[in-house]
């Protein structure tokens, strides 16, 4: 009877368990975020003062910008004081478009949103094939080009990637759209509803405002697509290997089940939840890679705002950035670990 | 002298170790992806030691009546807006992207080891504290990471290395933490330990050795990526500074120029693939030789 009660209050305590730890796992993450991103911003630099008033301020003046800036006061007071601002939505303001960062932030994110979901979705419909056909195939040729393809997109540059293909289907073939968003004087015709002009544009039934906003976005979201497609591609095939290689396979194909519903029933439907946690994985990759995208596109989003930062040495708006891509990409880590164990019967 | 190294019953250590050297060479020889990958990292080291020899022109040396002249006879990769020959910086550029690598493997590949080593051998309070950094530094984007390093640091190829390698050690801890919690409570470690050795030479000589197989399967792996990150940040010219012919600032000076002048953009990105498809190949047949267990999982 014991056991049994035991074993009833386990189950009722389990999800509430599980939450609890998930909100501090990711809470203790999210701290160790803004520890790392405080560090950077008022530890690593030589004098956070000088670059704030320049080398030729009095001695008076650098004094004052230091006692307003709070750097007088002891470390871990003014990393209290820096995380209950970034928990109210403060980032401080940028210097360089002297807006609140946060409001920038909300501003181009989007962009990024945009170019990284459909670089994923590339991935996914041409990686997890890819992966599956390598896996059927094992050490046939198909298999060594999958593998040199994947380990090709380890060591492509990405910013050299997007240039090239400027060079060749914008200014060669003339196939899609050069840098930018949309063609200048599409700018701004469209009401923001979501952010995301694809949809915006639909929602507002501009077609040429559509079709100018996807011939730009092309050309970048393939290129990202084709790095995570090198990995979305390499786990796929491994965890097709492991499958493939089970008795239940075996079997299968010992009852006579045609080879395409082994392979894309049996042991496809095996690997569809370690699967959602790799591209998950891929997704957050993908927001980091299109920094370098986005900078040689000229692409309005986060990756280009920091980047643009850099070059000012506007650090409110690099550290708001670095904060905010780190903290969508531990929710998406942590997120497609916990969706892992709920799909998971056997890690329940 | 063939079946002295491949002797199933070595008569001496140094026989012993020799063997396996050469079992794992013929291993390692009879994958062609793994033998290019070999020759393409002995060729970056060649490059980089002998560059002034190899390289036609001076790296740095300008002369603009030969600018922007496409590939030739001459200028194999061509020349940049300061008539300075592209091959010749593609060369020196070998200089610099080894030196990089080497670097943060030698900064990032210890800390990283030590960490996980006394974390996998003392447990407990020290596990789970260097541990939770591990993981919060595991669950960073590492380019953004490195990147807010260098603009901190400020520009320049040393801030770039220590950027790359503070982003880089985290997986290292992961896995030398994992080798020493199996060898942990081991009989050997048990044996030394009652012979009265103490902690510092249980880890240092008897642990850190243990993990170092799988610690170079990973730093082979990593580096295509390093190479990739310091690439990158040279493009954003938070790297090497001009004059230096780093190939990603290379890269960034042609940008300019890429609609028209194709090759001074493209040249130092064949450089970098070439390289990072080498230490791509070499690892993956590195891991299939000294570590048959994960072999199956590329």
């Amino acid at each position: 009877m014991i056991t049994e009660r035991n074993g009833q209050r386990m189950t009722v305590a389990a999800p509430v368990y599980a939450v609890a730890r998930f909100v501090l796992v990711v809470g203790v993450t999210f701290l160790g975020l803004l520890a790392l991103t405080f560090f950077i911003g008022r530890v690593v630099p030589i004098d956070p003062v000088l670059a704030v008033v320049g080398d030729r301020a009095t001695d008076a003046q650098y004094e004052a910008a230091r006692i307003a800036m709070g750097l007088d006061r002891p470390l871990i007071v003014q990393f209290a004081d820096y995380v209950t601002d970034v928990l109210r939505g403060d980032l401080g303001m940028s210097v360089s478009t002297n807006r609140p960062v946060a409001e920038d932030l909300a501003r181009v994110f989007p962009a990024t949103l945009e170019m990284a979901t459909l670089g994923i979705l590339i991935g996914v419909s041409l990686g997890v094939p890819a992966g599956v056909l390598a896996a059927a195939h094992q050490g046939r040729w198909i298999d060594q080009v999958i593998r040199v393809f994947a380990l090709l997109g380890y060591s492509v540059p990405a910013f050299w990637l997007g240039l090239v293909g400027l060079a060749i289907f914008y200014a060669g073939l003339g196939w899609v759209s050069g840098p930018g968003r949309v063609a200048i004087f599409y700018e701004g015709l469209v009401p923001t509803v979501t952010g995301l002009l694809v949809i915006d544009s639909i929602i507002a039934r501009d077609w040429d405002v559509l079709r100018s906003a996807l011939s730009h976005l092309v050309l970048p979201a393939t290129i990202l697509g084709v790095f995570s497609l090198a990995y979305i591609a390499r786990m796929t095939r491994s965890f097709m290997l492991d499958q493939l290689s089970q008795e239940y396979v075996t079997t299968a194909r010992v009852k006579g089940v045609p080879e395409w519903r082994v392979i894309w029933v049996h042991a496809f439907g095996a690997i569809r939840v370690p699967l959602i946690t790799v591209i998950g994985l891929s997704y957050a990759g993908l927001l980091e890679g299109s920094v370098m995208i986005e900078t040689v596109f000229s692409w309005p989003g986060i990756g280009n705002y920091l980047t643009t930062a850099l070059f000012n040495a506007d650090m409110n708006a690099v550290l708001g950035a670095t904060l905010v891509i780190g903290a969508v990409f531990i929710i998406i880590n942590k997120v497609s670990d916990v969706l892992y164990t709920l799909l998971d019967p056997r890690s329940r | 002298m063939r079946a002295w190294l491949l002797d199933e019953s070595p008569a001496s250590r140094r026989q012993a170790a020799a063997g396996r050297a050469y079992r794992v060479t013929l291993d390692l020889l009879h994958n062609p992806l793994t033998v290019l990958g070999g020759l393409i990292i002995l060729a970056l080291i060649l490059t980089a030691m002998f560059a002034p020899w190899i390289a036609p022109e001076s790296p740095v040396g300008q002369n603009l009546s030969n600018r922007l002249l496409p590939p030739s006879a001459d200028h194999w990769m061509g020349t940049d807006e300061l008539g300075r020959d592209i091959f010749s910086r593609v060369v020196y550029g070998a200089r610099i992207t080894l030196l990089i690598v080497a670097l943060v493997a030698v900064i990032a590949a210890p800390v990283g080891l030590i960490v996980g080593a006394v974390s996998g051998y003392f447990g407990g309070w020290a596990d789970r504290v260097l541990m939770g950094i591990t993981d919060i530094f595991l669950s960073m984007p590492k380019l953004i990471l490195a990147l807010a390093f260098a603009a901190a640091l400020g520009p320049g190829i040393e801030n770039a290395i220590i950027a790359i390698a503070i982003t880089t050690w985290p997986p290292y801890a992961r896995i030398a933490r994992a080798e020493t919690l199996t060898l942990r409570n081991s009989e050997f470690i048990a044996a030394t330990r009652l012979l009265g050795a103490s902690h510092t030479r249980l880890i240092a000589s008897h642990i850190l050795p243990l993990c170092s197989s799988s610690m170079i399967i990973r730093v082979t792996l990593d580096m295509a990526g390093i190479i990739l990150t310091a690439a990158g940040l040279g493009f954003l010219g938070l790297g090497a500074q001009p004059p230096l012919p780093e190939w990603g600032a290379m890269i960034s000076r042609g940008r300019s120029f890429i609609l028209d002048q194709w090759w001074v953009a493209t040249m130092p990105g064949f450089a970098i693939i070439v390289v990072s498809l080498g230490f791509c190949f070499l690892g993956d047949g590195l891991r299939d030789v000294l570590d048959p267990k994960s072999a199956r999982k590329s």
